[in-house]
């Protein structure tokens, strides 16, 4: 075995354009999330998206549908009980989602299917199936284009809602789809993360790439390079230690940080120390 | 800028706002503006400026009153682009990865189709309003390398940018060097000589004379509106601000006449109110009141 060896499977190849996909549409997404400061909206969203896979599953749905409408309605459940009592918005949303995340549990073990849990909460890229791999490629994909034309809006909205709403802008809409592309996203990230670690893949890209530069298209690339980078890199290490893809692309994300928070040029630690 | 529509007005009437928390910030506010015009809304803090603001915008909707705008809702204006609103700094994120010439182009995406391209047109025109607020050599600046003053011009860009007819700056004078201060008052008033409509927030009370044709005092309602001359007096300015105020009295033995009957005075960042013997206002620029002042002098001569 040689370090060639990964690229003469099929299995390989596809896993590592699928989360190369993946890394992508996260890695645009997550800097927005990172700039609005939802990263704690992206972790709710991806727990709560647990008993609408079940459901689906029990209905013979598409998994992608069901973990849609309930990363949505944990959203939109959020709000509404904001808004309507006094309780902080990061409070209600902590027991929206994991009350969510337990009923999905719950739900899993009552209804008999043949999907391993493990498989959901920490993805399967190695092993994806047909199926579950064109849904990953449609999420991604819509999501992607849907993001890449609203991009100036979904910035404005995000640096200053006032001025969009002045200017006659819907900023309401902008918030909806806002959510909608991050319930998107996270539903195809579930093959190659899973549920517990898509945090990870929502906030790191864009932070690595808030530290390297203070132009937001630069940002956009930046985030997208890393991304893809550190996915394929995590699927490629985990194909020599037999599994735990995910992890290997979270960890990978999380080295790609370090190193720009030591050596980023202008915000980065050692750029820091050498100036003051 | 030269677009002729149904005459300009901003009538806010019997306005009440109340936040979700109960908190019932404005109570009753009514006034009127006709078009070319400055106007001063002045108040304590938490006297529910910013709210009366939101209110314009239909940011928030009042429970009770009505605000009209050229006689149209507040979302009609809204869509047509009319109102420009220039926040207070402390609401804008500094640290954002935008540099001024994004943020003066954000003041055109109105004027845009839905991909936010901008056109030639929308380029020359941010370069005009990046020049007419004196920021052109700082484009590529990141938004948070910019002084407190640059900062403020840069906003007053985007809102010239946005060409609307009404704007709303909300304490623009804080925290601002004194040739920002200048070039926003110069700027304004060219607007205002443009027709527009212009309310500013401010506590800067020494300014407002200078510059305001009308001004709105606030402190929970309106608690007076109208020209300056018969607005901005010591008495409501004392039922405004309460005891908030620190005052200085110039007595007879101060301003002697071998010094030539003048005082010193000095303050650190906001300008000074001063008012005369019998109440009337003292003013540092003249200039388009030189009918006021001769009236006050013929007074005196008398
Ligand atoms: N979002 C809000 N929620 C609840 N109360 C608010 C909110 N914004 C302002 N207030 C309250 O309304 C009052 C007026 O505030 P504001 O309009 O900001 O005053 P100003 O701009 O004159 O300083 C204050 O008492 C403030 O505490
Ligand atoms: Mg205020």
């Amino acid at each position: 075995m040689n370090l060639l060896t990964p690229f003469q499977y099929s299995f390989m190849n596809e896993a590592l354009m699928i989360s190369a996909l993946v890394g992508a549409v996260c890695a645009v997404l997550s800097c927005y999330l990172v700039l609005k400061g939802w990263s704690l909206m992206g972790d709710a969203i991806s727990h709560a998206v647990l008993p609408g896979i079940v459901a689906a599953y029990s209905m013979g749905l598409p998994l992608a549908v069901g973990a849609f409408a309930s990363g949505l309605l944990c959203a939109v459940a959020t709000g509404w009980i904001k808004s309507s009592t006094r309780i902080k918005e990061d409070t209600v949303m902590g027991i929206v989602f994991t009350g969510l995340f337990a009923l999905g549990l719950v739900m899993f073990t009552k209804i008999q299917t043949e999907a391993h849990l493990n498989h959901i909460l920490f993805g399967n890229i190695l092993g994806i199936e047909r199926d579950d791999m064109i849904q990953t490629i449609i999420a991604a994909s819509v999501t992607l284009v849907v993001v890449l034309v609203m991009r100036k809006d979904l910035l404005l909205f995000c640096f200053d809602a006032a001025h969009a709403r002045a200017i006659g802008l819907n900023t309401s809409m902008l918030y909806y789809v806002l959510l909608s592309l991050l319930a998107g996203t996270i539903v195809a990230s579930l093959q190659s993360v899973g549920i517990i670690l898509v945090v990870a893949m929502l906030v790191t890209p864009g932070c690595t790439a808030r530290l390297l530069t203070d132009r937001f298209d630069r940002m956009l690339l930046i985030a997208v390079a890393s991304s893809v980078l550190a996915s394929c890199i995590g699927v490629y290490v985990s194909f020599f230690i037999n599994g735990a893809t995910g992890a290997c692309i979270v960890l990978a994300q999380a080295l790609l940080f370090a190193l720009a928070l030591l050596l980023g040029p202008k915000h980065g630690l050692i750029a820091r120390r050498f100036r003051a | 800028m030269r677009e002729i529509s149904p005459p300009l007005s901003i009538e806010v009437a019997d306005v009440t706002v109340a936040y979700a928390n109960g908190i019932v910030a404005l109570r009753d506010a009514s006034f009127k503006l006709g078009p070319g015009v400055i106007c001063a809304l002045v108040g304590v803090n938490g006297s529910g400026k910013s709210t009366l603001f939101k209110a314009i915008m239909g940011f928030i909707r009042p429970v009770k009153g009505s605000v009209r705008i050229a006689g149209k809702s507040v979302e009609q204006a809204r869509r047509g682009k009319r109102i420009a609103y220039v926040p207070q700094s402390e609401e804008v994120d500094w640290t954002f990865p935008v540099n001024v010439w994004d943020v003066v182009m954000m003041g055109r995406y109105g004027h845009m189709n839905f991909m936010r391209l901008p056109s030639a047109t929308d380029k020359r025109i941010v370069a005009e309003s990046l020049d007419r607020v004196g920021m052109s050599d700082f484009k590529e600046r990141q938004i948070g390398e910019l002084s407190g003053g640059q900062k403020k011009r840069v906003f007053l860009a985007r809102a010239l940018a946005q060409r609307g007819s009404i704007m709303l700056l909300d304490e623009p004078f804080t925290g601002v060097d004194v040739t920002t201060e200048e070039t926003i008052i110069s700027l304004l008033r060219a607007l205002r000589d443009d027709g527009h409509i212009i309310l500013v927030s401010t506590h800067n009370l020494g300014s407002v004379p200078e510059f305001c044709d009308h001004v709105v005092l606030v402190n929970r309602t309106v608690l007076a509106a109208g020209p300056t001359d018969d607005v901005f007096t010591e008495k409501n300015l004392t039922l405004a601000f309460g005891g908030v105020l620190r005052q200085f009295h110039f007595e007879q033995s101060t301003i002697q006449e071998h010094d030539g009957r003048t005082v010193k005075l000095l303050t650190d960042d906001e300008r000074p109110l001063v008012f005369g013997k019998d109440g009337h206002l003292e003013y540092k620029d003249r200039e388009g009141r030189e009918k006021l002042v001769k009236e006050r002098e013929k007074e005196a001569g008398k």
